[in-house]
């Protein structure tokens, strides 16, 4: 030992190994290489960045606010509610005369904070969930797993409308029961990879360090099921969004005067066959371009995470 | 003339790290009722030249070569007629007897199936064949045991209704994949005595394959030792222990503990395993051979005499 | 005489058996894993546990290191017995016995470089190092079984399986524990890689006195390094003996049989394997008298009545009813 110290000590060797030492791509950093290589999906992270920067400064370009009423156009919406660069209704007016660009704008905020908030907090509670009940199983495990099969086959519009009826329709609100509604996200997939990883024998060295069970479920378990965890995450937020769409569709969604591409494309198809087709045509095309970009980006993070897929 | 005959074999994997050859220039020839054991440590290819003679191998496989059995070449038949072939004249048995037992059929059905579908026979006929390989394979209460399933019988005894799945046609030839490797001592020994005895009585030939020494020894009349893919010594299985002319040879016999030695260090063969995605231009053993010159790690060593390496067996420590 | 270091007595093992219940709540059917082992390890020895699979060695260990259950059965540490329930003495346990694995592969963290790997247990044990002495500490152990520092920072899937199983002995070696266990630690492992690995744990034993308990289901590993050796059956202890006298002249009928089958490599020998007939006992429903009965050659009328201990029969420790026989 004393020579491997002497060696280790010595100047040259230290310059030796500072040209040897030899960095191996993280996981991660391989993951960021293949998801690069897809290209459809690089292309789809821009729509979505752009979607997103239209949702942050669209306000700044539109003439009139989402909630103010154009008189001039009311009444006239057929004949001049149509877009026009003249008037400064890029997008048209809706049957009340409002801006509809503005409220495309707003509609792609509250669409995309429904997506980016509740669908990641929903996947996180269900994936803690899993990982507690995959991990110690037992009567916790039966526990978790019987209230998730009894929480599924509840359809879930009816805690969209109970819901708000109690606690009513912002913003807020409809962020909490998609999350309630979704809690049962990834839990399946989570708690099925923490016992197939469990009895790995990394854990049980882990174990013989004296790591408690939750230190070794965040330290060595948690690094191991992330790419799971983010795939799964992927698949959820446009499912949220398309929740929320189908829930504001229906009428049980957002309150007015704010609104959501649901609302927007549920009020553009009722005034369809007026002619009007501009107000179901912007708010529809925002809504596919964003759930085919979410879709790619999915894709392109199962190609670069699953391990299955590869070589 | 041979029964079977492997000619140049190349087997080559294209995969996410590019090109890995498996198995390079491999020729081999195996005479009716002769027993062959292709000995090697993984990543040596010897799994993979069984599965290119079942035509099993992954899709991914680029095979070239000539594999003949019984003068046909298996590589280029159609896939029909392998089939047949397999079934009737080639039998594998392969390390882990469930992934070749159906877990949902009784254990007659399973060895009747293959007679009534390749000889025609009837299903009492059939029946009647089953009892008698299960007698064969020496299962006790075989008549009753027929209507079990494969759970229903322990590691052992499943590896010989496997054993018994395969003679049921009377096949030539019989290629054994690790045939005891997922096995206890005891009942390993048991196995290989079974197949033993069974050898001697139908005269099948046996390709076995194995990375176990000490079971070659026991069992086959000549050995072939590969490494790398490559074939680095064959010969008959007594030279191969008392002589052997190969430095990778060597090692693997010096570097088995045996019970009876003493408390002597073992002679490790140094480094790790070959990495195969390179072409090989040289003896893939030579990065880790004692014996190796500086020609070793230039060249390929021509196989000539039994072996293949540059140095004159004297040499050899 | 010294004290021993480690002292396991009358360990019993048993797991639940869910299937097969008449009702959900009717209690389980138990699985005997592990029947009464116990040993005394001395400082500085390698005491090698044989048997095949399923003879509950792994288990018994697993249950010593304190990763799995067990049911009854004392282990003293230093003369000190070990609570299981307590983490103090978890701690102090873990402290001074660390474990190898079967799958060299599989007990690395796939998503840690070596070197946080081999520095995990002085975060734990020395925290009283800062990180650049633990770097330090990390290089000089992995040079030591063999891992070149450049490779430090790869990740465990660009090694070998031989590698991979050096860096789990300097995991468990970096923090200086007493005692090794060893969970089949080379039968994942190809011949000329398993000499190797073999070897650097006779040599790192010897360096630092380490007391080892060598678990395996192949005799001629265990031979090699062990310095006793215990054979176990269904869980239960056949013989206990020195290495060298145990191969040379074993006395328990299972060691009989179990030395007869392990393959020579070496043609001229030929091999008489002694061919164990009948049924391996339930291990959920045990015989009353010696668990080896149904399968042994030698049995008397009395082996189905008296389960033999393993005491000493004529200087050496045997399980067997034929040696009070003799007598």
């Amino acid at each position: 030992m004393t020579d491997a110290r002497k060696r280790l000590n010595s100047r040259d060797f230290a310059d030796t190994v500072a040209e040897e030492m030899i960095v191996s791509r993280s996981f991660w950093a391989d993951a960021r290489r293949r998801f690069l290589g897809h290209r459809l999906a690089v292309f789809s992270v821009f729509m979505l960045l752009a979607l997103v920067l239209f949702a942050l400064f669209g306000h700044a370009f539109a003439r009139w606010s989402f909630e103010e009423i154009d008189w001039n156009v009311l009444g006239r919406i057929k004949t001049e509610g149509a877009p026009s660069l003249d008037n400064g209704h890029w997008f048209g007016v809706d049957e009340l005369g409002r801006d509809l660009y503005a409220r495309v704008v707003q509609g792609t905020r509250t669409s995309l904070m429904v997506g980016f908030v509740a669908g990641p907090l929903a996947v996180l509670l269900g994936a803690t969930l899993g990982a507690l009940a995959g991990y110690f199983g037992g009567r916790l495990d039966q526990i978790i797993t019987g209230f998730y099969t009894i929480w599924i086959s509840i359809p879930y519009i009816i805690f969209f409308v109970v819901w708000q009826a109690f606690f009513g329709r912002s913003l807020t609100q409809m962020i909490i029961v998609i999350i309630i509604v979704n809690w049962t996200a990834g839990l399946l997939i989570v708690r099925g990879q923490v016992m197939m990883l469990k009895h790995r024998e990394f854990v049980d060295a882990a174990r013989m360090l004296g790591m408690s069970d939750l230190a070794i479920i965040f330290k060595h378990l948690a690094p191991n099921i992330l790419w799971v965890i983010v795939i799964y995450t992927s698949i959820v937020i446009p499912e949220v969004i398309m929740a929320e769409s189908l829930v504001s569709f229906l009428g049980v969604g957002i309150q007015e005067p704010n609104t959501s591409w649901g609302a927007l494309i549920s009020e553009g198809a009722r005034t369809m066959t007026f002619g009007t087709l501009w107000q179901l045509a912007f708010p529809a095309a925002f809504f596919v371009i964003a759930q085919v970009s979410l879709y790619y980006i999915g894709d392109g993070l199962r190609d670069a995470l699953d391990p299955k897929d590869r070589r | 003339m041979s029964l079977l005959s492997v000619e140049n074999l190349q087997i080559r994997f294209r995969t996410g790290d590019g090109l890995v050859h498996a198995v390079n220039d491999v020729s081999f020839d195996i005479a009716e009722g002769q027993k062959l054991a292709l000995v090697g440590e993984s990543g040596s290819g010897k799994s993979q030249i069984a599965l290119a003679i079942m035509g099993l191998l992954a899709k991914n496989a680029e095979v070239a070569g000539k594999v003949r059995f019984d003068g046909r070449d298996l590589l280029s038949l159609p896939a029909s007629q392998l089939n047949a072939l397999r079934a009737a004249q080639i039998a594998l048995i392969f390390q882990d007897p469930m992934s070749s037992l159906n877990p949902y059929m009784t254990i007659e059905r399973q060895l009747g199936e293959v007679v009534e579908l390749h000889e025609g026979a009837s299903r009492a006929e059939a029946r009647k064949r089953a009892l008698e390989v299960m007698e064969a394979v020496r299962i006790p209460d075989a008549r009753n045991r027929l209507r079990a399933y494969p759970h229903e019988f322990s590691g052992g005894m499943r590896q010989r209704i496997v054993i018994a799945m395969a003679l049921i046609c009377r096949p030539r030839l019989i290629l054994a994949d690790e045939p005891t490797t997922a096995l206890d001592v005891t009942v390993q020994a048991q196995i290989m005595a079974l197949l033993d005895e069974i050898q001697r009585d139908l005269g099948t030939a046996v390709l076995l394959i194995t990375h176990d020494l000490g079971v070659v020894a026991g069992f086959c009349d000549d050995t072939m030792v590969l490494y790398g893919g490559r074939v680095m010594e064959a010969a008959p299985t007594p030279a191969i222990f008392d002589a052997p002319g190969h430095p990778y040879t060597r090692g693997l016999l010096r570097a088995v503990p045996r019970i009876t030695d003493g408390d002597v260090t073992l002679s490790a063969i140094p480094g790790s395993p070959p990495n195969q995605t390179a072409a090989p231009r040289a003896c893939p053993f030579a990065p880790r051979c004692v014996d190796a010159i500086p020609a070793c790690h230039e060249m390929l060593p021509d196989f000539r005499e039994g072996r293949a390496c540059i140095r004159p067996v004297e040499e050899l420590t | 005489m010294s004290d021993p270091i480690l002292s396991v007595k009358d360990m019993r093992v048993t797991f639940p058996v869910r299937r097969g219940q008449r009702f959900p709540w009717s209690p389980p059917r138990r699985l005997n894993a592990v029947n009464g082992v116990g040993f005394d390890l001395m400082p500085g020895r390698v005491l090698g546990i044989v048997g095949e699979s399923g003879c509950g060695k792994s288990t018994l260990i697993r249950a010593v290191a304190g990763l799995g259950p067990h049911d009854s059965g004392t282990v003293t540490l230093d003369g000190q017995p070990i609570d299981y329930a307590r983490r103090t003495d978890l701690q102090r346990l873990r402290r001074r016995m660390q474990m190898i694995f079967q799958d060299p592969m599989a007990s690395l963290n796939p998503r840690m470089t070596i070197r946080e790997i081999v520095a995990e247990p002085l975060v734990y044990f020395c925290p009283e190092l800062n990180s650049r002495q633990r770097r330090h500490k990390v290089i000089e152990m992995l040079d030591r079984v063999g891992i070149a520092e450049r490779n430090m920072n790869r990740f465990p899937h660009e090694f070998s399986g031989g590698q991979c199983q050096r860096i789990g002995i300097a995991r468990a070696l970096i923090a200086r524990p007493q005692i090794l266990l060893c969970d089949e630690p080379v039968s994942a492992l190809d011949v000329s890689i398993q000499a190797q690995v073999i070897n650097l744990l006779k040599e790192l034993q010897a360096e630092m006195g380490l007391t080892l308990i060598f678990v395996a289901h192949d005799l001629g590993v265990v031979r090699h390094i062990s310095d006793d050796i215990l054979v176990m059956y269904m869980g239960g202890m056949m013989e206990m003996a020195p290495a060298g006298e145990l191969v040379a002249n074993p006395r328990h009928p299972y060691t009989q049989a179990l030395l007869s089958a392990v393959p020579v490599p070496d043609p001229r020998v030929k091999q008489q394997p002694q061919i164990l007939t009948g049924d391996l006992p339930s291990p959920m429903d045990l015989p009353q008298g010696c668990l080896f009965q149904s399968r042994c050659p030698k049995r008397i009328d009395a082996c189905a009545t008296v389960r033999p201990d393993l005491t000493d029969r004529q200087g050496r420790l045997v399980a067997c009813l034929l040696e009070d026989e003799t007598v």
